[in-house]
């Protein structure tokens, strides 16, 4: 057994280390700290956190894989081997234990019938599936439930939530609000996770698809790709911005000029044109210079780590807009100016005294681009330039379930099952990001 | 007035250049002709002079950006660059790869975009100023809050979503308007209606939104103020007031949405199959015929920059610092 580690895996393992060092780092920063701890007292902001560490988790454990044989399997691959390995012949509903197309089978004695056959995976443990299905399945939901109701109040009392000294105040470690809505959540949340473990290594919990895959399986394989696509990509615009925006609102003059002059011209191209001209040169490229990898899957993921690059390098323009024009601002304020008149070389100047008070503008451009670039992938995909179609994302999975709307009768779980995890996601991302907006904007404080 | 418009025109050739230029990187640089022909010709089997009839036939048959071969200022001119960007600067477009005029194509297909897109800036506007001033009226209530969550998850739906259950539920259980398709003249109009409903429902969250958070600035300011104190009604304020002086950023909302309004939203026509530019582009993208997805590029970025200098022109229109020339 050895590990793998395709390049967006690299990335976005890297991205979630700093994220994670950025977290130590803020405990020693008061203000951020203070800032943070808003975000998390606001109930719908620990909501949204919980869902979005949810997604992280599952996002995680796909993004690390082993060889096993000949085979590579990510994390997600190992825990969901029932979802992956139990494939059925073709379409089935959701909970179903017969297939969903009619089938004609000779009988014992010769005669022709045409039934709906049981299916080979979805409750086949079951004798007689009409009268124990119900049943069963009522089982496995309390037990799921009390299975998620143990583990989110595990999860609860590691975080320190029973904690209490002598006066009954709360000790935790998080910090706490009036509010019971997050840990709603977080309950809400656990026992979903525990009737998924109950129910789903026995039924398909969202049915088939045509080739008989579990729906479930694939939605939680596109987790992964939404999180690569929404966080790469920002992995790789920040440097631009950055670096482009604080030395053109610092250094003025000529620099300025061709930062200003690059990002009018690539912000005058309509955003989806210049992603879609750019996307289709480098997909022509890739397409010939990638002959060489075997892998189907290690072409996919570089495809994904192309469209991560074509979305960074076009989407820098506005933070770097920002940015300009934040460090005009400050470089006229009395710190820098003192700064300067010390010696202070301009390197220093902008990366420990300009960079650190413009921050507040960095975390929340990337909070509120996230959502934006989860729901791109879906378009992007829809035309053809976006994830390779042999990899698990939601755009794909829309993509192959439209025409089953045209099905009579009507095969809507696949696209039931994008669409809904696709908004969970980008709901709670775009509800932390106006949280996030809320406790760093300065403007809203005055 | 003329010399400040004649000042920006200047400023946006360069502009233009680049884009120029990007385009260019993008489709023959990264993928050098030779590259194209082996694209549409097969990518196996294919000899050389296959390659060069091919180039010789769409005209790629120069070298990209400098001429070694003659004398002069042909040495600039007589390359793909120099020629190209020239055609694209007369809005020349050329040829498609499958040998149609694609400049044909695209006054053919002007027509059917626009009968989308005007009507969904005309419907859009009507109801998102109304919502938003609505919402500024109502502010801090909890009918306030409840409109912000319901914008918020508007905004978290997929756009395909509209568009996919839409037609579900419209055309093909309802059966009040056809799935998809397209026919000249008034009997358009059941054709257009599900995609303007889309478009305006997709974008509804986040619209009403932004013109709350802009009427809402305007709202804070002290004529605002005076305005409540000198006895004027609620009506009167908003409308008079309020709408008057947010002007300036509906506007630039506005113009900002022109490039839309040729190229149609790309995924509600292809989705529609309504014959306008967006389904153009998508079609080039999917058969990857670089010199329409090119051109439909220089276009959009033009348009963009036309956008771009009547916002200049309306604000000298609406802010009357301007029209006076005090500014």
């Amino acid at each position: 057994m050895s590990f793998t580690l395709y390049p967006t895996d690299a990335l976005f393992l890297i991205i979630v280390a700093s994220g994670t060092a950025y977290f130590t780092y803020l405990r020693r920063d008061a203000q951020l700290r203070a800032q943070w701890r808003q975000v998390l007292v606001n109930p719908l902001g620990a909501s949204a956190a919980v869902v979005l560490s949810l997604y992280l988790a599952i996002g995680l454990c796909d993004s690390v894989r082993v060889t096993r044989g000949n085979e590579i399997l990510s994390l997600l691959d190992i825990i969901a081997a029932p979802l992956r390995t139990q494939v059925e012949m073709t379409y089935s509903a959701p909970f179903a234990s017969t297939g969903f197309v009619m089938e004609s089978s000779y009988a014992a004695d010769g005669s022709l019938h045409r039934d709906f056959p049981r299916l080979r995976y979805g409750g086949a443990l079951l004798s007689d599936p009409a009268s124990q299905r119900a049943g069963d399945l009522v089982q496995r939901l309390f037990a799921g439930v009390a299975l998620g109701a143990l583990g989110s109040g595990a999860i609860y009392w590691l975080l320190g939530g029973w904690r209490r000294d002598a006066g009954g105040a709360h000790r935790g470690s998080l910090p706490r609000g009036r509010s019971c809505w997050p840990w709603l959540v977080l309950a809400g949340v656990g026992m979903g996770a525990g009737v998924l473990t109950t129910v789903a290594p026995y039924y398909h919990v969202f049915g088939t698809d045509k080739v008989g895959m579990d729906v479930l399986y694939q939605t939680l394989k596109s987790i992964r790709t939404g999180l690569v696509i929404g966080t790469v990509t920002t992995l790789i615009s920040l440097p631009l911005a950055i670096g482009l925006g604080l030395a053109a609102g610092y250094f003025r003059g000529w620099v300025d000029d061709c930062v200003q002059y690059l990002y009018t011209t690539l912000s005058s191209v309509p955003g989806v044109l210049l992603v879609a001209a750019a996307a289709l040169s480098l997909d022509a490229y890739m397409a010939r210079h990638t002959a060489s990898l075997t892998s189907l899957e290690a072409r996919a993921d570089l495809k994904l780590l192309g469209l991560c690059v074509v979305l960074g390098a076009t989407g820098w323009t506005s933070l770097c807009r920002l940015l300009r024009a934040e460090v005009l601002k400050l470089s006229a304020v009395d710190f820098v100016t003192a700064a300067r008149a010390l010696g202070v070389s301009p390197m220093m100047i902008l990366f420990r005294h300009l960079l650190p008070n413009t921050l507040h503008l960095v975390v929340i451009t990337t909070v509120l681009d996230f959502s934006g670039l989860v729901l791109a992938e879906a378009v992007l995909t829809y035309i053809d330039i976006g994830v390779d179609p042999s990899m698990n994302s939601w755009g794909n999975m829309i993509n192959s379930a439209r025409l089953d709307l045209a099905r009579e009768p009507l095969v809507w779980w696949s696209l039931f099952a994008a669409f809904s995890s696709m908004f969970v996601l980008v709901l709670a991302a775009n509800l932390f990001a106006d949280v996030v907006r809320d406790a760093f904007d300065p403007r809203l404080h005055e | 007035m003329t010399a400040y418009l004649i000042r920006r025109l200047c400023y946006v050739l360069p502009i233009l250049i680049g884009v120029n230029l990007i385009t260019f990187v993008l489709f023959f640089v990264v993928n050098s002709p030779d590259d194209m022909a082996r694209m549409h010709l097969g990518e196996r089997r294919v000899t050389q002079a296959a390659v060069d009839k091919w180039k010789e036939e769409h005209d790629y048959a120069r070298p990209l950006f400098w001429n070694a071969n003659v004398d002069g200022t042909a040495r600039v001119t007589d390359t793909i660059f120099y020629r190209r960007s020239i055609e694209l600067f007369l809005f020349k477009f050329g040829q498609s790869d499958d040998g149609r005029d694609i400049g044909y194509d695209i006054r053919q297909r002007m027509g059917p975009s626009l009968a989308i897109a005007l009507p969904v800036l005309m419907v859009e506007l009507l109801v998102t100023v109304t919502l938003g001033l609505l919402v500024a009226v109502l502010r801090g209530t909890y009918f306030d809050r409840w409109i912000a969550l319901v914008c918020v998850a508007l905004m978290s739906v997929s756009g395909l979503f509209y568009i996919v259950g839409a037609q579900y539920l419209i055309a093909k259980l309802l059966r009040i308007v056809p799935i998809s398709g397209f026919t000249p003249g008034l009997a358009a109009a059941k054709f257009v209606a599900l995609p303007i409903a889309v478009q305006v429902l997709a974008a509804l969250g986040a619209n009403v939104r932004w013109y709350r958070t802009v009427f809402l600035e305007e709202i804070e300011k002290e004529y605002v103020r005076t305005a409540w104190a000198k006895g004027l009604s609620e009506s009167a304020v908003m409308t008079r007031h309020v709408l008057r002086n947010a002007l300036l950023p509906l506007i630039t909302a506005i113009v900002v949405t022109l490039p839309s309004l040729f190229l149609g939203s790309l995924i509600t026509e292809s989705f529609f199959a309504i014959p306008g530019l967006g389904s153009y582009t998508i079609d080039a993208l999917q058969s990857q015929d670089f010199a329409i997805v090119r051109s439909m590029v220089f276009l959009g970025a033009v348009l963009y920059i036309v956008g771009l200098l009547l916002t200049d022109i309306a604000y000298a229109w609406a802010d009357p610092r301007l029209r006076f020339g005090e500014a």
